[in-house]
């Protein structure tokens, strides 16, 4: 996985509500046996309207509206935000899977009460560069929880099935234990 | 204190239990179908790793599949299909492959073969693995990082859920599903209120409802968010089991949640009020009873939900005509899905501007069906009788809507765009969806 720590950039606006995975990556691009190459068909369908939020703003930290990525367990959601471009999402919240996926990937997901993400909406709306920093935790000054166990894991990079094979020991123990 | 069937199954799992780590879930079924899995295998390759169980991991081909007997795959499907067969040959991992008898909707396949049961816990690289829990087991939808993870090590690094249970009190009238107690709950606690939950689904009327009521319930947990959805398990769970040949654990029937557990948040919906259920949206949250008007926009996601779906408010749910129909998806495509379905149609026939077809929810099922005669009773009222499959649930494979269809679907998600772009779904029960293909517009059975 790809480490991350901090970023400081512009941020893309999607204030919209429930935004689902089928919307992020489309069906169609489901098929390849391939982990890159999905940023090109990020929000495949809503990119065809021109006044469409990501058509007209840059940025690597995008900033949604709450239960952003639900729906589909499909990791190609994740991976088409990270293959585009974005290193952080701040919302005031997301899907479980989505948010699970993010984080085992290297792309962190960001969770502020919705007056804290409208205050970086607004900023961001008026061309301010925002930092996400994970070794303080904060987004644009506002402090956010993420526990100690996944922030270590998104600094290091960490190769997660590593760490678990680490506890061979006790899952044999279980397996014996269950058999 | 006593503890919720959610913490019973959770607690008998944890492998490792560490400060400040995540807990170490065992896994002890992995389903396994070919759109989430390539780049899992290929990390085990790249690694040098192998599969640590493969004799508690399934796989299926399901999402690709063309259910058509005029329709390949199209050459990229047919790559993720053959990538799957040659993964499950390389790390011998059992495959109920296309034509082999036993595939069909990893969801439908699970319990239908026995493996599903009481107490285990279930992942899948699919949302839908909610649908597992009607059995009383811990079953949720991981992505593809995950996937990897459990095939390396058969264990999950999880935080704990917080619980939530749904209380479903009174009978329901006739007429009435598990679809539409489902559907009900959604629109009460909203797309996202289950999220970071489990869901218990319990009451009178949940224990009222067969083993396939109870996983077309479990089966949409996650379109309220939920991580999973559970149901205890009971004689009803026993009697499925039995007639699959599994054998009863007597343990089994000490996972119900004691009378003193105490969950993180309980919600009651009374049941003698629910009527037959529409979606009117874009998530499965935005539903209205059959004898509804699509409703005023409360917001701006609704106002965008309407116009994408081409409706007015004000416009009588019944009123609304709809170009296709699809009865099929892990939520309702068992057996007593098509015989309710074959009820409603036989002797009648489909209304001459709709398109209806039916789709088993696997080769078991379409056999059992066959035998039973109910194709017969489809093709003759005019639907299409496929081959099991996703099929038209999200459009992976030739099974589409084309843009600006109106489809009553048995599915679960009416996304934009998620049966075929630009296509517009109305979710139902297959009661409905049936009563519909032979109205034209909504409808329930005669």
């Amino acid at each position: 996985m790809k480490a991350f720590r901090s970023v400081t950039s512009t941020a893309v606006v999607l204030d919209r509500a429930d935004v689902d995975t089928d919307q992020i990556i489309p069906k169609q691009f489901l098929k390849r046996i391939e982990r890159s190459g999905f940023g090109e068909f990020l929000f495949f369908d809503w990119r065809k309207a021109p006044d469409f939020e990501l058509n007209h703003q840059r940025g690597k930290i995008l900033i949604a509206g709450r239960n952003f990525g639900c729906g589909s367990s499909r990791e190609h959601a994740p991976w088409a935000l990270e293959d585009y471009g974005f290193e952080a999402i701040v919302a005031p919240s997301y899907g479980d899977i989505f948010r699970q996926n993010s984080l085992k990937i290297g792309l962190l997901p960001v969770e502020l009460p919705p007056e804290q993400v409208r205050d970086l909406m607004d900023r961001a709306r008026a061309g301010e560069e925002l930092t996400v920093d994970l070794e303080v935790r904060t987004a644009g000054g506002h402090p956010f929880e993420l526990d100690d166990f996944s922030r270590k894991c998104l600094l290091e990079g960490m190769d997660e099935i590593a760490l678990t094979l680490r506890d061979e020991a006790a899952i044999a123990a279980y397996e014996s234990a269950h058999a | 204190m006593g503890r919720t069937l959610f913490e019973k199954v959770w607690d008998s799992h944890v492998v490792t239990h560490d400060e400040g780590r995540p807990d170490l879930l065992y896994v002890d079924l992995h389903l396994v179908h070919e759109v989430t899995s390539p780049q899992a295998f290929e990390g085990l390759r790249l690694a040098g790793r192998k599969v640590r169980r493969p004799d508690l991991t399934v796989a299926t081909m399901d999402h690709n599949v063309a259910t058509g007997d005029d329709t390949p795959a199209d050459p990229l499907s047919q790559q993720q299909l053959d990538a799957l067969a040659t993964n499950c040959a390389e790390f011998d991992v059992p495959l109920h492959a296309t034509g082999s008898g036993r595939e069909g909707i990893v969801h439908v396949i699970g319990p239908e073969l026995g493996l599903t049961q009481p107490g285990k816990t279930i992942v899948c690289g699919d949302s839908h693995t909610s649908t597992h829990g009607a059995f009383g087991a811990l079953a949720f939808g991981i992505g593809t990082s995950e996937v990897e993870h459990v095939l390396a090590t058969q264990t999950l690094s999880q935080r704990k859920p917080r619980t939530l249970r749904i209380h479903f009190e009174g009978e329901r009238a006739p007429g009435v599903t598990a679809k539409d107690l489902v559907l009900v709950a959604i629109g009460e606690i909203g797309v996202d209120g289950g999220v970071g939950h489990v869901i218990e689904y319990a009451g009178p009327a949940i224990e009222a409802l067969s083993m396939e009521g109870r996983m077309t319930v479990c089966n949409m947990s996650i379109e309220a968010g939920a991580r999973a959805g559970m149901i205890a398990p009971d004689e009803t769970t026993f009697a499925y089991l039995r007639e699959r040949g599994v054998e009863i654990d007597e343990r089994w029937r000490d996972l119900p949640s004691d009378p003193d557990a105490v969950f993180d948040r309980e919600v009651v919906i009374d049941v003698a009020t629910v009527k037959p259920q529409v979606t009117w949206g874009t998530n499965p949250g935005m539903v209205a009873s059959i004898d509804d008007v699509v409703p005023e926009p409360a917001d701006e996601a609704a106002e965008r939900a309407l116009a994408y779906m081409a409706l007015t408010p004000g416009t009588p749910i019944r009123e609304i005509t709809v170009d296709r129909v699809f009865i099929g998806s892990c939520t309702n495509s068992r057996i007593e899905d098509l015989r309710a379905a074959a009820a409603v149609v036989q002797g009648r026939h489909v209304h001459p501007s709709v398109r209806a077809m039916v789709v088993p929810g696997s080769a078991c099922v379409k056999v059992q069906a066959e035998a039973e005669g109910l194709d017969q009773v489809f093709t003759a009222a005019g639907f299409e009788w496929r081959r099991a499959g996703c099929s038209m649930c999200l459009g992976m494979n030739p099974d589409v809507l084309a843009p600006g269809e109106r489809c009553a679907s048995t599915s679960n998600r009416n996304f934009e765009g998620r049966q075929g772009a630009g296509g517009r779904t109305h979710l139902v029960s297959p009661e409905v969806a049936a009563a519909t293909a032979l109205e034209g517009h909504f409808a329930v059975p005669a």
